[in-house]
């Protein structure tokens, strides 16, 4: 335990880019916000479209949250017991999708699991076939969301004090015990928050959706999806879009409320 | 409590890197015109840079166009033309694009540019358009007509409703008494023959013009009464152009002898 930190003295000049930091966050919502038809904001949001839309992101990205946590928290683990260099590397290979513009995620998730990909041809011969349903939205889900987990979880085991794995082991503690009952809980609050970025980075997922998954609505189309097909004036109207937007903002909201990982005391 | 001081200062970035991939969205070419269509009084000579918006079913045709136009006008540069949905272009266009010529698939696009006061000169109809049936070459389902495409064991791919291929394909399907549920709902015409070239779909409906130019890899069935649903192809010179001078002469290219030539190579229509 430290001293509770105070906090940082800065120049007072440095007030006015971060203010203009701030606006730039805050107006285009703001923007977006004044653009609503609030009179007709609740027809649009509860329209059968719109409903299907929001149902779907919220079950595919949950599920693609799930499967993050199922297989990334294992992979963070092992990336952080190993050493310096190779952890480096592992890392980097976590990393890289979170680099790349989705789109790229999408044309190589075809190339893979589409039905003349690696994996896809095969699996098409068996009568499985992903592209264009909704295990591909969460396939892609997981694609991008996965580096945000593994990246948090692997920071914050490596962080952990080894005096208490060193003493659960000293204690009889077996490797699964040590993980189960010393590592997770108290990489717990940062592994919380990993959680909540990834299913945030799962629900806002477009680029790979698209290209991957297709566009039909109750099966692909999920929110960010309808949002950009209204947009463009396709099927429905643009206040639907803006609607639509406002709606995902508000469930923005509600992760970063709900996640306690994320309240500003937490940081300290 | 180090760890946790440590894990969370990780945050910020990750959040930071979330945005700046989520910004990558769409992007439009800058709208970047120099002033020198201003000399209007040196007659058929026009000069500067012209940026085009077209119909992504026009891609052969206009950049074939683009380079005729080019040739007879060499003082002209067109900036690599944005070739997209309609309906997406009108977006962008009413979203404050600086864009000179607008050529669209289908006259309900124009109509909102000209109803929103962005496209208040003429409109002339340059092309026509019908729809056929794309299938991966060889036709291995087999597909004959638009009621084939009804079995629901086909993956089908079709433009969005609002997007001029869209609106064709639904009063065509409407028209043959077919209904049937797309896998999925393309922004463009593009993106449906895409999805039939790559195998990932087993039949798509796009313009007879874009089947010819993927003739290697895609077959194109004529379905009944595809000739009942034409789209008229408008093009015009927007009020925000930067170099009208240069858009009228690029609009008169594309509706003259040269530019209608072109487009009759490709399979266009005359309107």
């Amino acid at each position: 335990m430290r001293a509770r930190r105070r906090p940082v003295a800065i120049p007072l000049w440095v007030t006015v880019p971060a203010v203009v930091a701030l606006a730039f966050l805050v107006l285009p919502l703001a923007a977006l916000a004044g653009k609503a038809d609030w009179a007709t904001i609740g027809e649009s949001i509860t329209s059968q479209a719109s409903l299907q839309a929001l149902w779907l992101s919220i079950w595919t990205a949950t599920l693609a949250t799930i499967i993050c946590a199922v297989i990334g928290l294992p992979l963070a683990s092992f990336i952080a017991s190993l050493g310096r260099r190779w952890a480096a590397v592992l890392r980097a290979v976590a990393t890289i999708p979170l680099l790349l513009p989705p789109m790229v995620g999408g044309v190589a998730l075809l190339y893979l699991l589409g039905r003349n990909g690696w994996l896809g041809k095969p699996f098409a011969g068996w009568g499985w076939q992903i592209p264009f349903t909704s295990g591909a939205v969460v396939v892609a889900e997981v694609f991008v969301a996965l580096p945000f987990l593994v990246l948090t979880a692997e920071s914050a085991i490596r962080g952990l004090d080894r005096e208490l794995v060193d003493a659960a082991s000293s204690m009889g503690a077996s490797s699964w015990q040590t993980f189960r009952w010393v590592t997770l809980p108290i990489a717990g609050p940062a592994v919380a928050a990993g959680l909540t970025l990834t299913f945030a980075r799962a629900m806002g997922e477009f680029g790979a959706t698209a290209l991957f998954a297709g566009n039909a609505q109750g099966v692909t189309r999920t929110m960010p999806l309808a949002i950009y097909t209204a947009f463009n004036g396709a099927g429905v109207e643009q206040a639907d879009a803006i609607a639509l937007s406002l709606l995902l903002f508000v469930v923005a909201l509600a992760v970063l409320i709900v996640a306690r990982g994320w309240r500003v005391d937490a940081v300290r | 409590m180090r760890t946790r001081t440590r894990a969370l200062a990780f945050l910020p970035v990750l959040a930071a890197t979330a945005l700046a991939l989520a910004a990558c969205g769409s992007s439009t070419p800058d709208g970047d015109t120099t002033p020198g269509g201003a000399d209007t009084a040196a007659g058929s000579q026009v000069s500067g840079e012209i940026t085009i918006y077209a119909a992504a079913s026009l891609k052969a045709a206009f950049d074939e166009i683009a380079d005729a136009f080019q040739t007879a006008n060499p003082d002209v540069t067109i900036a690599p033309i944005d070739y997209d949905g309609s309906s997406t272009l009108v977006t962008q266009i009413q979203g404050g694009a600086a864009v000179d010529v607008f050529a669209s698939a289908d006259q309900a696009n124009m109509q909102k540019l000209v109803d929103a006061k962005l496209a208040t000169g003429d409109t002339p109809l340059f092309a026509t358009n019908t729809l056929v049936i794309a299938v991966p070459e060889g036709n291995p389902k087999g597909i004959a007509s638009l009621a084939d495409l009804a079995d629901p064991s086909l993956k089908v791919v079709l433009c969005a409703e609002g997007v001029p291929c869209g609106t064709a394909s639904h009063k065509l399907l409407d028209l043959d008494s077919v209904s049937l549920t797309p896998v999925s709902e393309e922004q463009n015409v593009t993106a449906v023959l895409t999805k039939v070239e790559s195998g990932e779909a087993d039949a798509g409906m796009v313009y007879g013009t874009d089947a010819a130019g993927a003739a290697a890899q895609v077959d194109a069935i004529v379905p009944e009464n595809a000739d009942q649903v034409v789209n008229q192809y408008p093009i015009t010179v927007l009020d925000g152009a930067k170099n009208s001078a240069a858009a009228q002469a690029f609009v008169a290219f594309v509706t003259g002898a040269e530019g209608q030539a072109i487009l009759a190579k490709y399979g266009f229509g005359k309107p």
